[in-house]
């Protein structure tokens, strides 16, 4: 019998039961929750009388439209500040743990997780929210579900599920000098699109993924739902266990050996075999951009603007000509034509300790540009900006005219009061570029840390290599 | 939730592909707690010319007149077309409710993002993907017809349209069960409450640190 890939091991472990048609109830470890997608779901429990399976599993923390300065004043926005207090009742009448805004825990729902060591090698984790994939940097099986799910997982501890097919991307050698975990991940997207991992869970392997510090891996693992597919893994190694060992909610003393030894055999068999296997030359990887309104619409910041009168299938030429026009861009630009009006480095992809280290690497000792209207950094969460200010960042940023805010999504979405206003076009670190993401008629460049730094500086796209 | 009967109704198009959840139902509605009321914000950035905020009085807007579900009878549809990668984006179950608030009841289209696919059929709403093929005949049907009508016969697992021309779906046993009749999913799953329990006992012996 062919051995298992990492997934088929971690499904196996928490199948409940199975019945004929292939309908599996999974058992779930960890429920991260957060006040946008949850406030129906303790209705929902309210409603019918239900109590929640296991509360310890849960750990709750408002993100979303908490705002990123002026704390002081509490939430201005009454609808907003209503989810939030719907979330702090909720949390306080089925005494969940939860870190309450101006707890130094609290920031973005997939930052703090893992920064607690609340997501653990092995464990089937879910959100009410598609980028839970995040977690799959620790060879965690983790997924995105709705409210109607988040409900269930409380109610049941439990979720009806279908195997998806495995998918393995490896991308094979070391990147060059300056290459970081998101020029990967947005390159993988660019060459697998954003349907190549529909109905999959995908696998990143290879030197160059092994090489990642953990803060790169939760980058990529970031990103899979970009690419379609509802979970990222990553095998279990030394970097995990040295990430994850002494965390708050990490086990210790014995348990913890215990734990390392059953937590060597989450890596796929050698000879497990995968439904769908991409293999990507890591020396094909320059730093990225995108340039449309999907995170497939990327290319290298050494190219230009495609041309969609070069693309020969019509429906895709017509979509590139669709988000040239929402962008604002000519087909043949070269990036570094390409002058931008805001600059935001955060978000659950971007706003860890290494990408703020990486973005202010870039911007030590130099200004932002004349034209750019508002630059900022939003850290992921009160720990991060603790550690960024014992480093002497924030000081970096604000000496190069950086604003330097408190945790939370910020203008990854726009659901709080920092967006871009119609037109406007923006360095992003975040993880999607629709139309009117972070913000109606908003224009979304997704970069890295410090290609967004860099471009903070020269007023437009530069490769960060040459500066 | 109510049971998914046969019906009849009004079929409004979309022709794009990747059409995301963020244009389904735009972020600043996703601030509301309850599950209703979201139809007037269904594609709210297409729908309106101006700018909307939750709160207002959306009936004061200025509609856009040419997109489709502003344009009679599309504005009455109970059938969505649209092409692949239908509600990519978020896991916001606000997109569901959004089309169901508005009254569409069902979505055909080639495929559809994974969440998405879920999270319809735990509301009742039925998500149909057909292959590539018969949503084009479908697309150059509807626009040849002013006021496009399709059957949608769940228990057959068949669209037909007016001329008797039937194309199958497929459909999972367990969702198709559950639509019909109208069952919640955490009622199932709590029939299996005895052998959860027995699955945790030996699970946490056997890895203590999750406890
Ligand atoms: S940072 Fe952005 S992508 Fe991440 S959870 Fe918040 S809103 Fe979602």
């Amino acid at each position: 019998m062919a051995g298992k890939t990492l997934y088929d091991k971690i499904w196996d472990l928490h199948q409940v039961r199975r019945d004929d048609d292939g309908t599996v109830l999974l058992y779930i470890d960890r429920h991260l929750v957060h006040e946008v997608t949850s406030p129906q779901a303790f209705e929902g429990l309210e409603i019918a009388q239900r109590p929640l399976w296991r509360k310890r599993s849960i750990l709750a923390v408002p993100d979303h439209n908490v705002p990123t300065t002026g704390l002081e004043y509490g939430i201005t926005d009454p609808v907003a500040r209503l989810q939030v207090d719907t979330l702090n009742q909720n949390c306080d009448k089925y005494e969940l743990t939860e870190f309450k805004m101006g707890d130094v825990r609290q920031g973005i729902v997939h930052v703090i997780g893992p920064e607690q060591g609340a997501t653990l090698p092995g464990m089937t984790v879910v959100c009410g929210d598609s980028h839970t994939s995040t977690h799959g940097a620790f060879a965690a099986l983790a997924f995105g579900i709705g409210t109607s799910e988040v409900e269930h997982v409380m109610a049941t501890q439990c979720l009806i599920q279908k195997k998806s097919k495995n998918m393995r991307v490896t991308v094979a050698g070391p990147v060059a000098e300056g290459i970081t975990a998101k020029d990967i991940v947005l390159h993988i997207i660019g060459v697998i699109g954003t349907a190549g991992g529909t109905g999959c869970t995908i696998e990143f392997a290879g030197e160059a993924i092994n090489n990642l510090s953990m803060e790169g891996r939760m980058t990529v693992c970031n990103m899979t739902i970009e690419a379609g597919a509802r979970a990222g893994l990553i095998a279990c190694d030394q970097t995990t266990l040295d990430y994850v060992k002494g965390r708050p909610f990490a086990p210790r003393g014995e348990i913890w050996d215990r734990a390392v030894d059953f937590w060597s055999d989450l890596h796929t068999d050698a000879d497990a075999v995968f439904d769908r296997e991409v293999v990507i030359d890591a020396d094909d990887i320059a730093p990225q951009v995108t340039w449309g309104t999907s995170p497939e619409m990327v290319c290298s910041v050494t190219g230009r603007v495609p041309d969609p009168a070069l693309e020969s299938d019509p429906i895709k030429a017509g979509g590139m000509q669709n988000a040239l026009d929402y962008m604002g861009l000519a087909a043949n630009t070269a990036f570094d034509q390409v002058r931008l009006d805001k600059i935001f480095i955060g978000s659950c992809t971007n706003s860890r300790i290494e990408d703020l280290r990486a973005a202010a690497a870039v911007v030590r000792g130099r200004k932002v540009a004349d034209t750019i209207k508002q630059a900022m950094v939003v850290p992921g969460s009160g720990l991060v900006k603790q550690q960024a200010e014992d480093e002497g960042l924030d000081q970096v940023f604000i000496d190069a005219g950086f604003e330097w805010r408190e945790p939370g999504c910020s203008m990854c979405l726009g659901m709080n009061a920092d967006r871009l206003e119609p037109g406007e076009r923006c360095a992003s670190t975040s993880n999607r570029n629709f139309e009117g993401r972070q913000g109606q008629g908003g224009r979304t460049h997704l970069v890295s840390p410090a290609m967004a730094a860099a471009a903070a500086i020269a007023g437009h796209f530069v490769d960060v290599r040459n500066i | 939730m109510d049971k998914f009967v046969k019906f009849t109704g009004i079929v409004a198009a979309i022709d794009r592909p990747n059409i995301d959840t963020d244009a389904i139902i735009p972020k600043q509605y996703l601030k509301s707690i309850k599950r209703t009321g979201f139809g007037v914000n269904l594609f709210d950035d297409w729908r309106y010319l101006d700018p909307g905020e939750p709160g207002q009085d959306h009936s004061k807007r200025r509609l856009n007149p040419k997109f489709v579900l502003n344009r009679e009878p599309c504005s009455r549809a109970q059938i969505l077309l649209a092409r692949e990668n239908f509600a990519c984006g978020s896991s916001r179950e606000h997109a569901v409710w959004a089309l169901l608030d508005f009254g569409i009841r069902v979505v055909i289209a080639p495929s559809f993002a994974d969440i998405f696919y879920n999270n319809a059929f735990k509301n009742g709403l039925l998500p149909i993907a057909l292959g590539n093929a018969p949503v084009e005949q479908l697309f150059a049907e509807y626009k040849k017809s002013e006021d496009y009508r399709l059957s949608i016969d769940l228990e057959q697992q068949v669209v037909s349209n007016a001329h008797g021309v039937e194309i199958p779906f497929e459909i999972d046993e367990s969702r198709k069960y559950c639509l019909m009749h109208g069952l919640d999913d955490i009622g199932l799953t709590m029939q299996h409450a005895d052998e959860i329990r027995a699955f945790e006992q030996a699970y946490y012996e056997r890895m203590p640190w999750l406890q």
